[in-house]
């Protein structure tokens, strides 16, 4: 067994574990941060595959904006002042089944496919290949993507101020 | 067993059911966001391993950045929406919001 692959298994294993605890704690605070060990573990995931500015802009994006942001959410929208914040569950039971069985036959069928897997190098460094994608091929992308982060700031502004 | 292809889509495919659960039973409306941010990023794996083991050059990467600014403004819009909400119904749990079907 290679070094990347316990690199790989470390980091799925925080991955997936920490992802459980989000959706079955009951403290939405500790959920929060068992959300940021999630987030650091998909980091790692894109690492592996050769994906460094992907894996730096989830890390500062993900973790420095929606983070925060859901944990700010957390504060205004319950009293605070009470120590331990409780969220309620509803039917887990045939919810556990059903992504059960889901889990399940999507799984086999990613196990049964051949996969046809090119051989290709690992990429030493994507940054100056995704900027000029993103400002030749992809620019119409690029710039409606920034409206759409425009409308989605004044939007929440608003909304958030009536 | 060398890590290929199909380690890193069960990861993604496990995130995702694990988003889907988080979902589909938490009442409170700030966890069902986490359960969305779960999912967007098993798909943002699935984007990434198949942008370095297909034959498709950078544009799993790419459309991975889209996505992440997709997340971003969806969560300022529906932690804003959320913010109305709890002013108007002093809670926030998504079973206990239905005036609309009185």
């Amino acid at each position: 067994m290679e070094i990347y692959d316990i690199i790989f298994y470390l980091f799925a294993a925080i991955t997936l574990l920490s992802a459980f605890f989000v959706v079955t704690s009951r403290n939405i605070v500790h959920a929060a941060f068992y959300l940021l060990f999630t987030f650091f573990g998909v980091t790692g995931i894109y690492v592996l595959l050769g994906a460094d500015f992907v894996a730096i802009v989830q890390l500062i994006v993900y973790v420095g904006g929606i983070l925060i942001l859901l944990i700010f959410g957390v504060m205004i929208t319950n009293k605070i002042t009470q120590v331990d914040i409780k969220t309620g569950t509803v039917h887990t039971l045939p919810a556990a089944i059903g992504v059960g069985l889901f889990t399940g036959i999507v799984g086999a069928v990613i196990l049964n496919t051949e996969w046809r897997i090119v051989d290709s190098p690992m990429p030493v460094a994507t940054l100056s290949t995704l900027g000029e994608m993103l400002l030749t091929e992809y620019v119409l992308i690029f710039e409606l993507l920034g409206i759409l982060l425009l409308v989605a700031l004044i939007g929440a502004a608003s909304m958030a101020r009536k | 067993m060398e890590v290929t292809l199909t380690h890193f889509l069960i990861v993604s495919t496990i995130l995702f059911c694990l988003g889907i659960y988080g979902i589909v039973t938490r009442k409170n409306a700030v966890m069902v966001l986490m359960g969305i941010e779960l999912i967007l990023n098993a798909s943002n794996i699935n984007f990434v391993a198949f942008s370095r083991f297909g034959n498709f050059g950078l544009q799993g990467q790419l459309i991975a950045l889209f996505v992440i600014v997709l997340a971003a403004a969806e969560a300022a819009v529906a932690l804003a929406i959320v913010l109305n909400v709890y002013k108007t119904f002093v809670n926030v749990n998504v079973d206990e919001i239905d005036s609309l079907r009185d």
